[in-house]
């Protein structure tokens, strides 16, 4: 991998999140294998695969859960790869995680609150994410365990977004939540990336996720099956690459094989 | 009325191991760690107390304000050193650490000054006294104070945990970690905050443990750990006021095997924390179920 | 070549399952050959030496049980106490209707044996943390349940009758025999329990207890069998420590520094492999020895040792001198050899915790 490639991007220039080569494994399971991405300001980019791919993986390392066997992550032009993970939200990195892993016994404001006790200046405050989503503001002092599943989405999303990230990672977020209110939450996406955001999310329902990514990414056994943009693949490239069939379309990096 | 009187000196005597328990019930509750070592930190804290006041002549009640800080400061160094070194490699390794703790306190304590007991003298008069209500009930007004403070101390930090930034905080950390460290939050300068305060009110029960009663090396393991475990499983992990009901519910069940026979004070107590830990170990006021 | 390519490119029949690497008749005739020797020391050296092995022999025996108990079944006990304890006291109370000590000593760890069997059943459900303090307060109610009696002493103790007659030489002998002998039972116990079918659901447990029993291990079995076995060695323990001591004290054969110098034994010597808790011993009585003379030092650094290890060198110095040159006095482990010359080492798993 050398240099910022566009992958049809309208600007050259460095982009806001990189990863190089990553390569992560679980104990003596190899999760990523020598992965690259770059995330450009303002994008929504969506990593998509199968259960065990390797995407959620891929999101905590980029957070700091999780430590690279090799490779390494770039936020803003600098090498983040061995920052922890609180430092990694204090630059701007802020993940929502999977299972939205509300704080149980805090009510809905403390939750938010928390997610302020560290935040960068910027335009995401409490008052805010009332503003944005009413219906918090009435529960707010509800403890958490007596939300619906998509209200607690809403709130670990609000808890994610008062840290005022400049990347902002969704993992997973329509898991355990019926359609209606996953398009509903998704809905906000246009609200959170006019504030100035960047989001890299990771979504199991692939219609969903080619409906509001701007940049697409598809992982199988750890390695990218295809990218680039939802204009630009096929229905059934898609769905080769996801499933991993002869004849997917190769990834658009140099230097990575035409196999799967 | 002799069992009205126990009760009494019961209930009073549970604000003692409140203060004794609310610490390792934090240590608990926030980090997992089973601080086998905190009855000998209680005791410590009396010893020191013993050398400061011993040195510098400070009148009896300046030594709070001299030990509880300084015990604070350990409690954060300790935990950010030897305790999260342990966290980080395995329960047994924790559990062997505090151990060690404990041993190598009470060791120590016994090679400097030696076997023999020691009070904590609280030069006002007034506090070795004590009142009456009718014939057979004598309150001593020092155990009326050590249950106030026991009070005052619940509800400071009862205060601290709902409405500060760094209650909220330990909480959070205490609920998920990771997510904590999503948030922005160290962890381990959390494991640490809590650890000061827990060090802090044990030092503050040790201090008056010396002014009510005398210490020796070996009273953290012979009875302190033992009862504040007990206030704390009887009264349920995660609540601090059960953890003075677990106190007071300690104390009377105390009393009264003393009324029965006067030996089988601290045995009455021990079969009540046996009979909860093994019928309903999640405790009186149980917020979790064991973890 | 990877582990998936010899295991694919070659027929199983190429592979053979052995027990040890090298021929285990000579480490046993090389214990047996200690043992003699061990045997002959009333003979050899002075009384305050054979008084000083009575004293590693009991700490080396509760160290293997506790190492049984930690290192194998993964249950932590601050309570092992309570068996010490009660194994003096079974003899003192033998002793009392007239049994001689020595006699007293199979039955006390017999005794102490069954006596697990209740106070497992308090404490099985409960998890690491619980388990511990639970087996603390249990120990230290069975200590205040005892001092109510002062048939047998009640909270000063007694001497232990039936001994008054015996020559102090002779004695002395007997005395040390019987020590020995407790602590070549107990080890060879735990080897063969280690090699047999216990061992092997052990190690199912340690590394996947859920896999383990849904493959038909009886766990809650093997480890109520590990307790047991751990309260009986511990009240033979405490039995000849009361033959060694002449009195019986509660305070002194109930005090929870017993189990304190029986875990840091294992920890510094090395948690999980029989031959850790020998290291260990060695280190404490050298510790012991050196600084005698500075009263409580030598227990404060004894500790120190202990954490340091515990937190530097998780597998303690047995497994220090174990990772470099491989060496196995009592194997309990398996081997898995190709016919080639070189007998492939299966990766080692430090134990859980």
């Amino acid at each position: 991998m050398t240099g910022p490639r566009n992958g049809g991007r309208a600007e050259p220039g460095t982009p806001l999140l990189e990863v190089r080569d990553l390569t992560v494994h679980h104990g003596q399971l190899r999760a990523l294998d020598a992965i690259s991405l770059q995330v450009f300001p303002g994008e929504v980019y969506a990593i998509i695969g199968a259960n065990g791919a390797g995407k959620s993986t891929l999101l905590r390392t980029i957070a700091g859960l999780h430590h690279p066997s090799a490779g390494s992550v770039w936020f803003d032009g600098a090498d983040v790869t061995g920052l922890r993970p609180e430092r990694r939200a204090g630059q701007g990195i802020v993940m929502v995680p999977e299972g939205r892993r509300l704080f149980e016994s805090l009510s809905v404001e403390e939750n938010l609150q928390v997610g302020a006790a560290y935040a960068r200046p910027g335009p995401w405050t409490i008052e805010r994410v009332y503003e944005t989503f009413g219906w918090l503001r009435e529960r707010r002092r509800q403890p958490t365990a007596q939300l619906s599943g998509g209200e607690q989405q809403t709130v670990a999303i609000g808890r994610a977004l008062v840290a005022n990230p400049r990347v902002l990672l969704l993992d997973e977020l329509s898991l355990g939540l019926a359609p209606v209110v996953v398009q509903r939450i998704y809905g906000m996406l246009p609200e959170i990336l006019a504030t100035g955001l960047t989001v890299l999310l990771v979504e199991q329902d692939v219609s969903q996720a080619l409906r509001v990514a701007s940049h697409i990414q598809c992982l199988l056994e750890g390695r990218t099956t295809l990218e680039g943009r939802p204009a630009d693949v096929t229905a059934d490239q898609v769905e080769a690459a996801y499933f991993g069939l002869a004849g997917a379309a190769p990834a658009r990096q140099p230097g990575e094989g035409s196999e799967p | 009325m002799v069992w009205v009187n126990a009760v009494i000196q019961g209930v009073l005597i549970g604000g003692l191991y409140a203060l004794f328990a609310c610490g390792l019930s934090l240590m608990f509750g926030v980090m997992k760690v089973v601080n086998l070592a905190h009855g000998d930190l209680a005791v410590l804290a009396g010893y020191i107390a013993i050398g400061v006041i011993a040195v510098t002549h400070v009148p009896v009640l300046w030594s709070f304000v001299i030990v509880v800080p300084v015990m604070a400061v350990l409690g954060y160094v300790v935990q950010r050193t030897m305790i999260q070194g342990a966290l980080d490699r395995s329960v047994l390794t924790t559990l062997m650490v505090m151990l060690g703790l404990s041993f190598v306190i009470e060791n120590g304590l016994l090679q400097f000054f030696t076997a023999n007991t020691r009070g904590i003298g609280t030069g006002l008069s007034l506090l070795t006294a004590s009142f009456s209500i009718g014939s057979q009930i004598q309150i001593a007004y020092l155990l009326v104070v050590i249950f106030a403070t026991a009070v005052v101390v619940l509800l400071g930090l009862q205060y601290f945990l709902s409405r500060s930034k760094y209650g909220r905080l330990i909480r959070a950390v205490a609920d998920d970690r990771e997510a904590a460290q999503l948030a922005g939050a160290d962890y381990r300068h959390v494991f640490g905050i809590a650890a000061a305060i827990a060090f802090a009110t044990v030092a503050l029960g040790g201090i008056a443990y010396g002014m009510y009663s005398q210490i020796y090396p070996t009273a953290g393991t012979d009875t302190i750990l033992l009862f504040a475990f007990a206030a704390v499983v009887i009264g349920g992990l995660g609540s601090l006021w059960g953890t003075l009901l677990g106190g007071v519910v300690l104390g009377v069940a105390q009393q009264i095997g003393a009324q029965i026979s006067i030996s089988d004070e601290a045995l009455a107590g021990f079969i009540v924390f046996l009979a909860v830990l093994v019928l309903r170990p999640q405790g009186l006021i149980s917020r979790r179920a064991q973890s | 070549m990877s582990l998936a390519t010899e295991t694919t490119a070659r027929p199983a029949g190429t592979f053979r399952v052995t027990r040890s690497r090298r021929n285990v008749t000579w480490t046993g005739l090389g214990a047996l050959i200690v043992v003699v020797v061990l045997g002959l020391a009333p003979y050899i050296v002075y009384s305050g030496t054979t008084a000083i092995l009575v004293q590693a022999f009991i700490l080396l025996t509760m160290a293997s049980m506790w190492n049984l108990l930690a290192g194998y079944a993964g249950l932590v006990s601050v309570g092992q106490q309570a068996f010490v304890g009660l194994g003096a006291y079974f003899v003192l109370i033998l002793a009392l209707h007239g049994t001689s000590p020595f006699a007293a000593l199979p039955v006390a760890a017999l005794g102490c044996g069954v006596a697990a069997l209740p106070l497992w059943w308090l404490v099985s459900r409960l998890r690491s943390g619980y388990f511990a303090i639970a087996t603390w307060v249990l120990a230290t109610t069975v200590l205040l349940i005892i001092e109510k009696f002062s048939s047998i002493g009640g909270g000063t103790g007694m001497p232990l009758p039936g001994l008054a007659g015996y020559n102090p030489a002779l004695l002395t002998a007997y005395t040390y025999w019987a020590a020995l002998a407790v602590t070549v039972v107990a080890l060879a116990a735990i080897y063969l329990l280690l090699r047999g079918r216990l061992g092997l659901v052990l190690t199912a447990i340690r590394d996947d207890e859920v896999a383990a029993r849904s493959s038909g291990a009886r766990v809650g079995l093997a480890r109520m069998l590990v307790f047991v076995v751990a309260g009986a060695g511990c009240g033979a323990a405490g039995a000849v420590l009361a033959i060694s001591q002449l009195q019986v004290q509660p305070a002194a054969v109930f005090t929870v520094n017993w189990t304190a110098e029986m875990a840091f034994i294992t920890i510094i010597g090395g948690l999980g492999t029989i031959e850790g808790p020998i290291v260990g011993t060695v280190v404490y009585m050298v510790l012991q020895q050196t600084l005698a003379s500075y009263n409580a030092w030598y227990l404060i650094i004894f500790g120190l040792v202990a954490i340091f290890v515990a937190l530097f060198a998780r597998r303690g110095l047995w497994g220090l001198v174990d990772s470099r040159i491989n060496v196995r006095l009592f194997p309990v482990g398996y081997w898995l050899r190709l016919d080639t010359d070189r007998p492939r080492r299966p990766r080692l798993r430090a134990p859980r915790g």
